[in-house]
């Protein structure tokens, strides 16, 4: 009994387990306050559902070898596109999102397909690369943005008739279509049925794919280049295999990600996508050359849990909003330690 | 007499319970050029290593004996300090900086400076560089070369040939330099290039330094050095006046047959099977370090064939040439069919399977269990272990039955086939890859430095594993630095010299036979040179 | 003409910026007189942070987008004046000289974190300015007023925590630019001012000729040769970051003192990202950055960035397509450098192997 606590301890690790404790020491803080705890609760399945497909893309990019994929907006962007065909044409309800994903999914193929052409030719420095590659994608995609041709008065700014708004809401389309699927109450917990079976279909097939035969022979590139090259594999190949995964994996989470808030934030909004992922998968113990898919699904729940439930009960505690802040320490110390963790003959 | 500038007296080594030095006594006096010979393996590394003070002897527990400079004991305790002695060292690689110019690599660490107005407050540290007087410096060490190249022009665009002068040229610029020892240093020159270098480092010697000269090639030994010390296994065979040895003498001393051979593991030899199942033509492959130069080799079914050599000269590049993992010219033929070079799909799709001698490199996925890094390549090439349907799922029962099966048969020392590769020792690694190649049923198997870095037990089970293999109808290419090995277990040996074959031998051939093939002799100069001193 | 042809191909980066610049200023239609007091301005503000940027380019270790933290350091020292009521140069030069300790020590600490992270210097560099951009704001935003007992009505609103958002830095505004201008036109330039950029300039000059300085250098271009050597690398590469942390605390009050506002929580936030891309533009690389490069970029930048909206207003007719593109600008030439690094460095390592194969 004892042996089988202290390997399911090392299986969950240290981390995790100060994050738990924590987690639950603020949900019971929370108990005590006026807050509603399956309120709470319920926000954070929202919110892990949501933010669940982008911490999954980071594992085919760990995978094969290219580490962190600090490029997701490449992927994001193709997401956008998507929801916005959908906006643009008022298509409602799962109409919409189908279409939205039709158009986002080769979308990001193309563009994953593109981004891993340049990562594999900076092999190596993927990470800076791609952060700075996914930054200049957002810029770009902002003028695009201005002078792109949807005439759908809900998309445009009321004058002047061109350039597309800041903020659009999904309302009236399709926001909210996955969430209201099969939504249940038990205990006060309202559970979204199907942005989470969404997502576990997503995480499913995701598992079944590096199960597989090209996803081992992807897995095999990533750990060991050279094992591969004598075992006949094509490096590029399966490292582009898992970049366009990755990538369209992102296009998917956007289009989720945005039915869920209701709201699309076009020009700088997606900006910063990559790094509360990376955080994610970080957490739930993950590093920057081995990740799993549950290290994907531990990740988000224990993060976006946390961001949850740790904002109301410390603003009850202190005043102002510390959850923004707690957020960009957090997601960048656990980027941090990650990366200046010692591990042999590591290449960024 | 006066007394030498180095005494190395009784120096005995070991790591970690291995002997590797065993009473070691060299002499070199003033401006004599004095030459190391060995195999790979023999010592001569951590003899140097012993010298330099450097941290893999003092981390390791020290060495046994005396080392004397100018009759005084020493006992260097960093590279720092034996520099400090006035020993100099060139290195096999290059150390030089490719943006810097001459002066500045031949002043590296060493610059001249001059005190400014804020080095006087805030350090030393802070000084200007006295170029002049780095410049002027670098001039005469380059003159004293007979080397005409600016001493600014950046050493980036330079011949290779040059890059080793300028090394020389740090080295003399020490002012207290009276020993300088060269790691192989012709390794990489043309043949001119070699010339010329020989001819400086006499006239070195003449000015009065003394040099200690490490080097495979036994011409340029019988060309420049006054006298010999040959290692053998740790253990000084021979040493005496260089006019005392023929070029046949050292050969034979340097690879003379260990004693304590446990005689053949390979069983009886096998007389000379009739059919090719291999034929190599002009082969020509690019591995750095190790360039192959056209080479032609037959491989006869069902037999050991043995590729020897010393390191350098190209034995590992054959394997990793037919494997595709380097890039290759020429032509390959396995029964009576071209293998395309350059592809290892298409190599390992038609039968041949690998062991590397880059075993953690290129031979596991270190941080992948026992099971997978059996299954991998059969898998991928073979599309083995992967569950029935479109989805080509692998197979994790049928992978595990065959992991549990491959210990086993092999012999794997581990807790279970989920065990992380990494954490075996490496012979069990070892284990692990012949695993893997054999998973692929290969009909031909090439295997590099199979007990390289594995402990002594384990070394002899893996050579009985491979030869119970081949007994099983099974042809094999064993590559190998260590001769004995290749000797107890091949049908016929190869030995390679500078990218070409050298001869073809019989494992109960003489050892002067093998020496002088290794030194760059052709099997007719053997025998005829067998014939005149009988 | 060859050599043309080597200048232009040596150039290639600036030369490409000025002729979009040259197009930007022809669209912009922007009279010159505005044109020269925006760019005499911004150079005399952006130059010495640009310019702390070189050390560690030099020393091997990218582009030190922790810069952030130096920034932060100069930031700290700035609020910490204010309360005091430090004020003109001598306010100035002590707000400086309080920055600097902190600098060192963040400097200290940046250059342990990236000899953790050798080979991903750059990222982990960025991480850090993030994640130092945290720990700032959980101080200024949260402790101050509530753990750390801060009362003053120019920095802070006494009913909520935290600093403001924007502070008036009226006691050290044009500390430096001010004390001696001269007029050209409409333009008041500000000589002191770039006469310390000069002095900064021929500093780090100076620097590279010492031994310390050739120390760096030979780090930089070769960790294992340089410590072969005996030259002490590690403690070298936290010497250079420290450098480059103190210039840019600096370099960050001397933009501030020149603006005159704090914007408490977002003025340092692009402090790496605009000086790196002005770095870029000048044509520096990850390996290679001179004091030239360093202000021609810093021209150039903030030349594209006055003239862009109104060129956008002018061809695109919008200015906002101005104000996205040179956004869009600052971070593609930042991507474009480092996979060219990334490009070249794998393509040299298979060029050096080839070499010691033909050899």
């Amino acid at each position: 009994m004892k042996e089988r606590l202290i390997k399911i301890y090392h299986g969950f690790g240290l981390p995790r387990l100060i994050i738990s404790v924590f987690l639950l020491a603020l949900i019971i803080v929370a108990a005590g306050t006026e807050l509603s705890v399956p309120g709470l609760l319920s926000d954070a399945l929202v919110r892990i559902g949501q933010n669940g497909i982008y911490v999954l893309a980071m594992v085919p990019s760990i995978q094969a070898g290219a580490g962190l994929n600090f490029g997701l907006p490449v992927g994001v962007i193709a997401g956008m596109v998507g929801v916005l065909v959908a906006m643009e044409n008022s298509l409602l309800g799962f109409g919409g999102f189908v279409v939205a994903l039709l158009v986002a999914i080769p979308l990001g193929i193309i563009a994953g397909y593109l981004y891993s052409l340049l990562l594999n030719r900076v092999a190596g420095q993927e990470m800076m690369v791609g952060t700075y590659v996914g930054f200049s994608v957002v810029a770009g995609m902002c003028i695009f943005w201005l002078m792109a041709p949807f005439k759908n008065p809900a998309l445009i700014w009321p004058v002047g008739g061109q350039g597309l708004r800041v903020t659009l809401t999904l309302a009236d389309t399709f926001g909210g279509t996955l969430n209201e699927f099969l939504k249940f109450e038990i205990f006060g917990l309202t559970v979204p049925t199907g942005l989470l079976l969404f997502y576990a279909l997503l995480a499913f097939l995701l598992w079944l794919f590096l199960r597989s035969k090209p996803g081992v022979a992807m897995e095999v590139v990533g750990r060991n280049p050279r094992f591969a090259v004598a075992s006949g594999l094509n490096i590029n190949a399966y490292r582009s295999v898992g970049i366009v995964l990755s990538t369209v994996l992102a296009s998917i989470g956007y289009v989720v990600y945005a039915q869920s808030f209701g709201f699309a934030q076009l020009y700088n909004g997606p900006l910063m996508t990559a790094f509360p992922a990376v955080a994610a998968v970080l957490i739930g113990g993950a590093s920057t050359r081995e990740a799993k898919v549950l290290n994907a699904i531990i990740g988000v729940v224990l993060f976006q849990t946390l961001l949850t439930v740790a904002m109301p009960v410390t603003n009850q505690l202190i005043e102002g909003n510390i959850s923004e802040i707690a957020r960009v320490i957090v997601s960048n110390g656990m980027i941090l330690y990650a990366l200046t963790r010692v591990t042999g003959g590591e290449q960024a | 007499m006066s007394v030498p500038v180095l005494e190395m007296k009784k120096i005995s080594k070991s790591f970690y319970g291995t002997q590797v030095l065993k009473d070691i006594n060299v002499t070199v006096n003033e401006g004599e050029i004095h030459c190391l010979v060995g195999e790979n393996g023999a010592g001569k590394s951590t003899l140097m290593n012993i010298l330099f003070g450097m941290s893999v002897i003092t981390d390791t527990g020290g060495y046994e004996g005396e080392v004397l400079i100018n009759g005084k004991p020493v006992a260097f305790d960093s590279p720092k300090a034996a520099i400090g002695a006035g020993i100099g060292m060139v290195h096999q690689e290059f150390m030089l900086l490719p943006g810097f110019s001459v002066t500045e690599n031949i002043k590296l660490n060493r610059e001249d400076t001059k005190p400014n107005l804020f080095s006087r407050v805030l350090g030393r540290k802070l000084e200007t560089l006295d170029r002049k007087k780095m410049a002027a410096d670098a001039r005469s060490a380059l003159d004293k070369l007979g080397m005409s190249i600016d001493e600014w022009v950046p050493v980036a665009g330079l011949p290779v040939g040059y890059l080793q002068f300028v090394e020389i040229a740090r080295e003399i610029d020490k002012e207290n330099l009276q020993l300088l020892v060269l790691d192989e240093p012709t390794a990489v020159l043309t043949e001119s290039e070699a010339q010329q270098f020989l001819a400086v480092v006499q006239r070195l010697a003449s000015t009065g330094i003394s040099i200690l000269f490490i080097t495979h090639r036994l011409d340029e030994v019988m060309a420049v050095a006054d006298t010999i010390t040959i290692l053998k296994d740790g253990e000084l065979v021979s040493s005496g006046p260089t006019k005392n040895y023929t070029i046949a003498q050292m050969a034979e001393l340097m690879v003379g047959r260990k004693i304590d051979t446990k005689g053949r593991i390979g069983g009886e030899k096998k007389e000379k099977a009739t059919k090719k199942v291999l034929e190599i033509r002009n082969l020509r492959v690019d591995m750095p370090g190790e360039r192959l130069r056209g080479i032609d080799l037959d491989v006869y079914e069902g037999e050991i064939l043995g590729i020897g050599g010393l390191a350098g000269h190209g034995k590992i590049a054959l394997a990793n040439g037919v494997m595709g993992l380097y890039a290759s010219q020429g032509q390959v033929i396995y029964e009576g069919v071209e293998v395309p070079l350059n592809n290892p799909r298409e190599a390992l799709n038609r039968g041949l399977a690998f062991v590397s001698e880059d075993r953690r490199g290129v031979g596991l996925v270190l941080e992948d269990s026992i099971a997978n890094n059996i299954v991998l390549t059969s898998m991928q090439t073979q599309d083995k272990f992967l569950k029935p349907g479109p989805l080509k799922l692998k197979d994790q029962k049928q992978i595990t039955a065959h992991a549990l099966q491959s210990i086993e048969r092999f012999d794997i020392r581990c807790t279970g086939p989920d065990q992380i590769v990494r954490r075996l020792s490496g012979g069990n690694q070892q284990k692990v890859c012949i695993a893997r190649a054999f998973t692929q049923n290969p009909k031909l198997f090439f295997v590099s430095e199979p007990t390289r870095g594995i402990d002594v037990g384990a070394k002899s089970r893996v050579l009985e594993l491979i030869a119970e293999l081949n007994r099983m109808g099974v042809t094999v290419v064993i590559t190998s630095s260590e001769l004995a090995e290749l000797r107890s277990i091949c049908d016929r040996i190869a030995i390679i010299y500078e990218g070409k074959l050298s001869g073809i031998l019989s494992p109960d051939a003489p050892d002067v036979e093998y020496g002088l093939l290794m030194a760059g002799k052709s099997l007719e100069e053997v025998r005829s040179g067998e014939r005149a001193t009988n | 003409m060859n050599q043309v042809k080597k200048f232009i191909s040596k150039n290639a980066v600036p030369i490409l910026f000025a002729i979009v610049c040259l197009l930007g200023v022809y669209y912009a239609q922007m009279p010159g007189q505005f044109l020269l007091m925006e760019i005499v301005k911004r150079m005399a503000r952006n130059s010495f942070l640009v310019l702390s940027l070189i050390i560690p380019v030099v020393a091997g270790m990218g582009l030190n987008f922790g810069i952030v933290l130096g920034a932060l350091a100069g930031q700290v020292a700035l609020i910490l004046s204010t309360h005091w009521e430090w004020s003109g140069i001598g306010g100035l030069l002590l707000t400086a000289l309080l920055a600097t300790p902190m600098a060192v020590l963040f400097g200290i600490l940046a250059g342990m974190v990236l000899n953790k992270a050798k080979g991903r210097e750059m990222i982990t560099g960025m991480v850090m300015g993030f994640f130092a951009n945290g720990v700032y704001q959980f101080i200024f935003l949260f402790l101050v007023g509530t753990v750390i007992p801060f009362e003053n009505a120019a920095l802070r609103i006494s009913t909520s925590p935290g600093l403001r958002n924007t502070v008036n830095l009226t006691r050290i505004r044009g500390a430096l630019d001010n004390i001696w201008t001269v007029q050209i036109g409409f333009t008041k330039v500000p000589i002191v001012t770039f006469l310390v950029i000069a002095l900064l300039a021929i500093a780090i000059w100076a620097f590279f000729k010492t031994k310390l300085g050739q120390d760096f250098r030979a780090v930089g271009q070769d960790r294992h040769i340089a410590g072969v050597a005996g030259i002490q690398t590690d403690r070298n590469r936290v010497l250079a970051i420290v450098f480059s942390t103190v210039l840019a605390a600096w370099g960050q009050i001397i933009f501030l003192q020149n603006i005159g506002t704090l914007n408490t929580y977002n003025s340092h936030e692009q402090v790496g990202t605009f000086a790196i891309a002005a770095l870029l533009i000048g044509g520096a690389s990850v390996t290679r950055a001179t004091i030239g490069q360093a202000l021609m970029g810093t021209f150039l930048f903030h030349l594209l960035f006055v003239v862009s909206p109104s060129a956008g207003q002018a061809i695109f007719g919008s200015a906002q397509v101005g104000e996205y593109f040179r956004v869009f600008v600052a971070y593609g030439i930042i991507a474009i450098s480092l996979a060219l690094h990334a490009w070249r460095s794998r393509s040299l390592a298979k060029a050096r192997l080839k070499e010691d194969v033909s050899a």
